[in-house]
């Protein structure tokens, strides 16, 4: 029986679960606004990005990897995105076109989407490339592509770019379900934690990832081509720094060339403490999506409270200290 | 046995490192339902044969024969998709992952059907069948299919590898020093189920630099000398101290010398 408990209690997401349920009861107790289904509502938008950002996290810290350059590639992507579609870049095309004015605000934010998308898929594979053509650890990889695309960032603009058209600022729309109202950005958010969920656990590159980050010697000697599987886990993670470009126009409502500088590590943050261990191999994305929604409910939580907003900085680095102490602790035991 | 077909055959491999000769001239043959252990100095050449034999490196000149069959594997996966497994010391296995992954690892299954052929979906109910039908074939005993099998012990997940190797084998299993990592009863363990292999119609090469496991559990002994074979010998008509002198060379066997074709 108590192995029985034990295995429960080890079981990855159980912990992380918990530690978000305790948190919900805490703040609830202090201050009923905290349910209130609005509430809840923002706390999951808020997490959107940091959320969408922390999946990709998750499939590198997966192979024993590491991405600090997540923030900016989301940035430089962002900025191409939001700039290019109200600057002018395509008048030409338009005009070639013919388009009239109204098919413009819809043709070329997709235009522009499309190419922060391709840039940041591109990105996540310049990390994947320097990895395995180079083999240098992913930390110092990204140490470098993060101050890249800093500077990238700066050199296209150091201006915001407003007034975005309403196609590119989608994902802020809302519809109301019971009077609650919930963000197109939320539903996005889950949807990619499910097809990424599917991704890890029913199909072969998920088993793929999962051996390449806990033993890799191993997954070269049955035949893993490692190096691909690498190269797809970077991709996809860059795949997910687009998507969350997007969303954080969505949010935002404006292309802002100061965005995502701390992004990295909230996202390490976000999938620690949804139990992934940073040795790699272990951990799952429902646990990233949980750790994400710890981060959001603390914020909101002591906001509420009218904690200053520091302290909430101070107990997230509480808990991710408990948190790798913890995966530490497991992994010493097993 | 000269009329039964050997399941893998080499003809004198040679393969130069630079000026260093590690095979010069190196035959072998591996006979259905025998376990040959293969024997040698450090320097002898007996890791290079075994390289050669499955696919790890590509020998200089020589040539290799499967059931009679004349074959060039330029990798492991062209070894490895003719039949040939290999176990090695290193224990090859994911710690994280439960005993049927493990198993599958790097040949996993896909549903026969719409999610499996559009959207990749594993089957993991076959995965998991199919895998507890090859332990029990070798009576391999196990709590639970799906416990991680860092929670086994050391022979345990060698086991694991070595029922990965017999289950996708079909014609010849490689065990590249099974037991260096292991303690005793746990090499116990893993000898037994390298039997249990061979009794299940797989013949099976044994690398091992330990003397009592091999001659407790060969059939016959492949001595590798100076990059070639100095003699094919069975180990209850010989003793374990007449192994080590032809591997120095302080013995020769009539009719056996290295220079000769036996065959």
């Amino acid at each position: 029986m108590t192995a029985q408990i034990r295995r429960i209690l080890t079981t990855p997401t159980v912990g992380p679960l918990l530690a978000l349920l305790v948190a919900c009861v805490f703040f609830y107790t202090q201050n009923q606004r905290f349910a209130t289904g609005n509430n809840l509502s923002l706390i999951i938008q808020q997490v959107t990005v940091v959320g969408t950002l922390a999946i990709g996290q998750t499939i590198i810290i997966l192979t024993a990897g590491i991405d600090l350059s997540n923030g900016l590639i989301m940035a430089f992507s962002q900025m191409l995105m939001a700039k290019m579609a109200v600057d002018g870049t395509f008048d030409p095309v338009v005009a070639q076109l013919g388009l009239s004015e109204s098919a413009a605000l819809i043709v070329v934010p997709f235009i522009t989407i499309t190419i922060g998308m391709v840039v940041a898929i591109g990105a996540g594979l310049l990390n994947g490339l320097l990895v395995t053509r180079l083999n240098l650890p992913p930390f110092i990889v990204t140490l470098g592509t993060l101050n890249i695309f800093f500077a990238l960032t700066r050199i296209y603009t150091i201006s915001s770019a407003t007034q975005l058209p309403d196609v590119l600022t989608f994902f802020g729309n809302t519809f109301t379900i019971q009077e609650t109202r919930i963000t197109y950005g939320t539903l996005m958010l889950l949807a990619l934690v499910a097809i990424t969920w599917y991704l890890l656990t029913q199909t072969q590159i998920g088993r793929h990832i999962y051996a390449v980050g806990d033993n890799p010697e191993a997954a070269r000697l049955t035949g893993i081509p490692v190096k691909r599987v690498l190269l797809i886990a970077y991709s996809y993670a860059g795949f997910m720094y687009g998507m969350a470009a997007l969303l954080l126009i969505a949010r935002t409502r404006v292309g802002d060339p100061q965005a995502g500088q701390n992004s990295n590590l909230e996202s390490i943050t976000a999938v620690v403490l949804g139990g992934t261990s940073l040795f790699g191999g272990r951990g799952n994305i429902i646990g990233t999506l949980v750790g994400a929604l710890i981060i959001g409910v603390l914020r909101n939580g002591l906001q509420l409270m009218g904690v200053p907003s520091i302290y909430q900085v101070l107990f997230t680095g509480i808990l991710v200290i408990t948190a790798v102490a913890v995966d530490q602790f497991s992994q010493r035991a097993g | 046995m000269n009329d039964v077909q050997p399941v893998l055959k080499a003809e004198k491999l040679v393969k130069h490192y630079g000026s260093v000769v590690a095979l010069g001239g190196a035959d072998f043959e591996l006979y259905p339902g025998e376990i040959q252990a293969v024997i040698g100095d450090n320097g002898a050449g007996k890791s290079t044969l075994i390289k050669a034999l499955s696919g790890a490196i590509v020998p200089d000149s020589g040539q290799i024969y499967l059931n009679g069959e004349p074959v060039r594997f330029r990798s492991p996966i062209d070894a490895r998709n003719r039949g040939i497994e290999t176990v090695y010391q290193s224990l090859a296995v994911a710690p994280a992952m439960n005993i049927v992954e493990n198993l599958f690892l790097g040949r996993e299954v896909r549903r026969n059907d719409i999610l499996g052929r559009v959207f990749g979906m594993l089957d993991k109910k076959k995965m998991l069948d199919d895998a507890t039908g090859y332990m029990q074939d070798l009576k391999f005993r196990i709590q639970s299919m799906k416990q991680p099998v860092e929670t086994l012990s050391g022979g345990q997940r060698q086991g694991v590898a070595v029922a990965r190797s017999a289950a996708f084998a079909s014609n010849v299993v490689i065990m590249d020093e099974p037991t260096a990592a292991l303690g005793v009863k746990e090499s116990g363990m893993v000898l037994d189920l390298i039997r249990k292999v061979r009794d299940s119609g797989l013949p099976v090469i044994l690398i091992s630099h330990n003397m009592p496991h091999v001659w407790e559990l060969a059939d016959r002994i492949h001595i590798q000398r100076l990059g070639k074979r100095a003699a094919v010998i069975k180990p209850d008509e010989y003793s374990m101290s007449d192994g080590v002198a032809i591997m120095t060379g302080a013995m020769t066997i009539e009719g056996q010398e290295a220079e000769t074709d036996d065959i």
